[in-house]
């Protein structure tokens, strides 16, 4: 059966979702990553969903689920990259994942757990925000 | 009298007269239309002769009381055609409708013509013509309407799509200033723009100016949530600003639930709330040389 990669990052998980997501898959996902997350001890996950275009209320509750469950097993996750029209879907059925932490994109979903987890960083991200 | 009987009535009183009863009909409408100008004349009377020519054939061939049939459908084209011309000429309904109803003067009076002092066989030829001219003058008026709701329903499609900008105020900050009412579809309009952009820009923060609307309902702030947890699902924030005095009131007498999004009174208190979160600012320098 196939499986969505999880991938280590120091003591971040991270997955990428790239392909359509299907029930057994999301159910899949969720027991691996939860499995993970106990093994390793990691802090944060980071999920990328952009590639993700289709979402119905099962995967949304998944998303929900896995959120709740890694929060338990004291790790932050963090959902970037959702596309306008799964956002919309989402809304539209009611969905609107409370406590689920987003982010627009890879980096700005690193940076955010990087000030939640807060763990001593070698070489400084510095902000050099420009205006 | 039976129906084809009745028919040939109408139709021979129209045949024998056709000459006559153009001519009349042509100056009635003008008549009673001022202002359909000297220069329409010509297409007036085509429209007329038109009409008059497809009228006949189709009472010749026709069923008086089912006007649904094939043999009507000439006679309809012909409106439709009027009713579009006048309608985007913006003249009114009445003066639309004057078209099939100015008729009913020069047929009566070629019908009591014929009639020759019968007023029993008048009165019903009368009747049957009465009936088919109302039903003709109807659909004209049908077709005009809906010749204006096109009209209307493209004016606000236009609207729609003037309506919704979404500015950048600094890197990753944009702003949303609505105008107008918001309803269901522009909603959604508004909802895939903004996130749209949110997406383009790799903006974190919208602000969402509310100046513009001059009612906030319960629905309104139904829409209003939606778009700020869309957006805050995607992994921007949203600051709604602009809200008035009276607005604020309604919306706790409603008993709307805005949850933690964050509000302000004006956008440029949104604005200094959103340049805090990105950690930026404005400093105060020397002004630059205006010249």
């Amino acid at each position: 059966m196939e499986r969505i990669p999880i991938l280590r990052m120091g003591d971040y998980l991270l997955v990428t979702i790239q392909v359509d997501m299907h029930d057994r898959l999301a159910m899949a996902l969720q027991d691996d990553l939860t499995a993970r997350i106990a093994k390793t001890g990691a802090q944060g996950v980071l999920i990328d969903i952009s590639s993700l275009e289709i979402v119905d209320s099962f995967i949304g509750r998944i998303i929900s689920n896995i959120s709740g469950m890694s929060r338990i097993l004291d790790a932050h996750t963090v959902i970037v990259g959702m596309q306008p029209a799964v956002a919309i879907t989402l809304v539209e059925l009611g969905l609107t994942l409370p406590g689920v932490l987003t982010a627009l994109d890879v980096e700005k979903g690193m940076a955010l757990l990087r000030r939640l987890v807060d763990v001593p960083e070698e070489g400084d991200d510095e902000d050099n925000a420009e205006f | 009298m039976t129906t084809t009987q009745q028919n040939k009535t109408l139709y021979s009183a129209i045949e024998t007269d056709q000459a006559n009863i153009l001519t009349e009909w042509i100056a009635e409408q003008k008549k009673m239309m001022s202002q359909y100008g000297q220069a329409k004349e010509q297409e007036l009377t085509q429209q007329c002769q038109t009409f008059l020519q497809h009228f006949l054939a189709a009472i010749r061939e026709g069923n008086l009381d089912n006007m649904q049939s094939p043999e009507w459908r000439a006679t309809y084209a012909v409106l439709e055609d009027v009713a579009t011309i006048r309608g985007e000429m913006g003249l009114s309904p009445s003066e639309t409708a004057t078209f099939v109803f100015s008729f009913k003067r020069p047929l009566f009076a070629s019908l009591a013509r014929m009639a020759d002092g019968n007023a029993e066989a008048l009165a019903a030829a009368v009747w049957e013509a009465t009936t088919l001219l109302d039903r003709l003058g109807l659909y004209t008026t049908e077709v005009y309407t809906k010749i204006r709701e096109g009209v209307i329903a493209r004016q606000q499609e236009d609207m729609l799509e003037l309506s919704t900008p979404v500015v950048t105020l600094a890197p990753g900050i944009l702003a949303l200033p609505l105008i107008g009412t918001l309803d269901s579809a522009r909603t959604q309009v508004v909802m895939e723009t903004l996130l749209q952009t949110i997406m383009e820009t790799g903006s974190t923060i919208a602000i969402i100016d509310i100046t513009g609307v001059p009612t906030v309902d319960t629905l309104v702030a139904q829409h209003l949530l939606k778009t700020v947890t869309a957006a805050r699902l995607m992994g921007a924030d949203c600051i709604i600003s602009g809200i008035r005095p009276q607005i604020a009131q309604t919306i706790v007498h409603l008993g709307v639930e805005l949850g933690d999004i964050a509000t302000k009174a004006t956008l440029a208190g949104a604005f200094k709330l959103a340049l805090d979160r990105s950690g930026l600012s404005i400093v105060k320098t020397k002004p630059a040389l205006q010249i």
